[in-house]
């Protein structure tokens, strides 16, 4: 079967699927259903199915009909029981009625039922014992609010200390950096990156390499990259370059792990 | 002494039954769940496997008060006689046997627009087949009674269990209708008035 073909089949099968939903979900009549066609339909189809998508259609398909036919069933055996009578009789006796001769009809076959709801001495015993027991709601539903602290004084120490404030001005701690990039440098104009980034600790040397960063946008200092060799120099300038912002900046990646760090202090011990 | 005897097993078996019935009075009248009545696996639980005897003895006494113990099986009605299965998953309530005056169900709490939508509503699904789409059931309703009283008591209607809704908006009757409503006879009775 062809492509075209099977996708004509596959509409068709939803179709009939839409066809039996509707019986179920619309009340449409079960009967108006050629149940024998569509199974010669489903039985046409089914040996062309080749992909889960369409056999779980066929499957679907199958189930949808199975309700129809529980429908037409159900249909029989509710025609056959004393409750039948023609829906469109019915009808019609109910919007020929006035409400109350309705009303008046309905009591003599309504015969509701009786419940009783009262309260007893153990009941109300346990009930009582229930309270006597229960916490007050002032105390179940206590509000924690916030704790209320009393304003006073505080040092630039202490702010530091907290890490509120910082003892020095990013830039003022930027350009103490930059001077020793250049102290560093000397007279060689370049430095490699790992011997001025690094240090004692991890952490300090991603401090370091976190300010070189900054050193390097700001136009305080400038890369240059030798691939074949696998190294990288920090230059740093004499001035600092503003001009440098307007200019289309390219990111340089400069991977500083804790692997990379531990060979370069060994380098460095040896 | 055999007499004796007999007489003995009668005035306990005579005890023993006017205590279960007792009990099961209780049980059936007092509301103890969000839904009245009490399942049948309850009343074995508190009266023993004979409960439908002691039910039927209730029943009777019951009858003096133009009352009635009310069977409602799960699923579908059994064509014969019930089995202690059936009959253990069923609920049972206590009803009015005869019919109600309708000045009386005032006393009730329905107004005598409320009683007459719940008979059309429930005589329409009764003509459907026993499902009939909400909107047709409102739109009939609609005919006689102000929109917004349609709107309150379709939801009284099924808040109490007389109607039940689906997920296709498809109305059928629930619970309470089966409890309370002898459905043959309402049919019955607007089929022989006159048009």
């Amino acid at each position: 079967m062809s492509t075209k073909e099977k996708k004509l089949n596959s509409e068709r099968l939803q179709r009939v699927i839409e066809l039996c939903k509707s019986v179920e979900e619309r009340g449409v009549d079960p009967f108006a259903v050629d149940v024998d066609d569509i199974i010669a339909t489903l039985h046409k189809f089914f040996p062309e199915w080749e992909s889960t998508e369409e056999l779980t259609l066929d499957a679907e398909a199958v189930q949808y009909l199975a309700s129809v036919i529980q429908n037409q069933g159900d249909w029989v055996k509710h025609r056959s029981t004393s409750l039948y009578t023609d829906p469109f009789l019915l009808e019609e006796k109910i919007q020929r009625l006035c409400k109350e001769e309705l009303a008046t009809l309905f009591t003599k076959v309504w015969n509701p039922i009786i419940e009783l709801e009262q309260i007893s001495i153990p009941s109300l015993s346990e009930a009582l014992k229930y309270w006597n027991e229960l916490i007050p709601i002032s105390e179940r539903w206590q509000n924690f609010g916030p704790m209320q602290v009393e304003a006073g004084a505080t040092t630039l120490e202490e702010l530091v200390r907290l890490k509120i404030m910082a003892e020095r001005t990013f830039r003022e701690e930027l350009e103490a950096f930059w001077k020793e990039l250049k102290q560093k440098v000397g007279e060689n104009e370049k430095i490699l990156y790992w011997d001025f980034v690094g240090a004692d600790t991890y952490s300090e040397t991603i401090d370091r390499a976190y300010l070189t960063s900054f050193l390097i946008t700001y136009g305080y200092a400038t890369l240059e990259l030798h691939p074949l060799e696998e190294e990288i120099f920090i230059k740093p300038f004499t001035e600092m370059k503003s001009e440098l912002a307007d200019k289309m900046m390219v990111s340089v990646p400069i991977s500083v792990s804790h692997e990379e760090w531990m060979r370069w202090k060994e380098e460095k011990q040896r | 002494m055999d007499e004796m005897e007999r007489g003995e097993t009668k005035m306990t078996r005579k005890a023993y039954y006017a205590r279960k019935i007792k009990r099961a009075a209780q049980l059936l009248f007092y509301k103890r769940h969000m839904k009245p009545g009490v399942k049948g696996w309850e009343l074995k639980n508190a009266l023993g496997s004979d409960y439908p005897k002691i039910l039927k003895v209730l029943d009777d006494h019951l009858e003096k008060l133009d009352l009635q113990v009310k069977t409602v099986f799960e699923g579908e009605e059994p064509t014969g006689k019930p089995t202690l299965e059936e009959l253990n998953k069923a609920r049972f309530f206590i009803t009015l046997r005869g019919g109600l005056p309708s000045k009386d169900a005032k006393m009730m709490g329905w107004r005598i627009d409320d009683i007459a939508g719940l008979a059309t509503a429930i005589s329409y699904i009764i003509s459907k087949k026993g499902k009939a789409p909400r909107d047709e059931v409102e739109d009939l309703l609609r005919t006689k009674l102000p929109g917004w009283r349609v709107d309150i008591n379709m939801r009284r209607y099924i808040r109490y269990g007389y109607l039940a809704e689906d997920e296709n908006e498809q109305l059928y009757l629930d619970w309470r209708t089966r409890a309370e409503v002898d459905q043959k006879a309402l049919v019955d009775l607007l089929l022989g008035t006159e048009s």
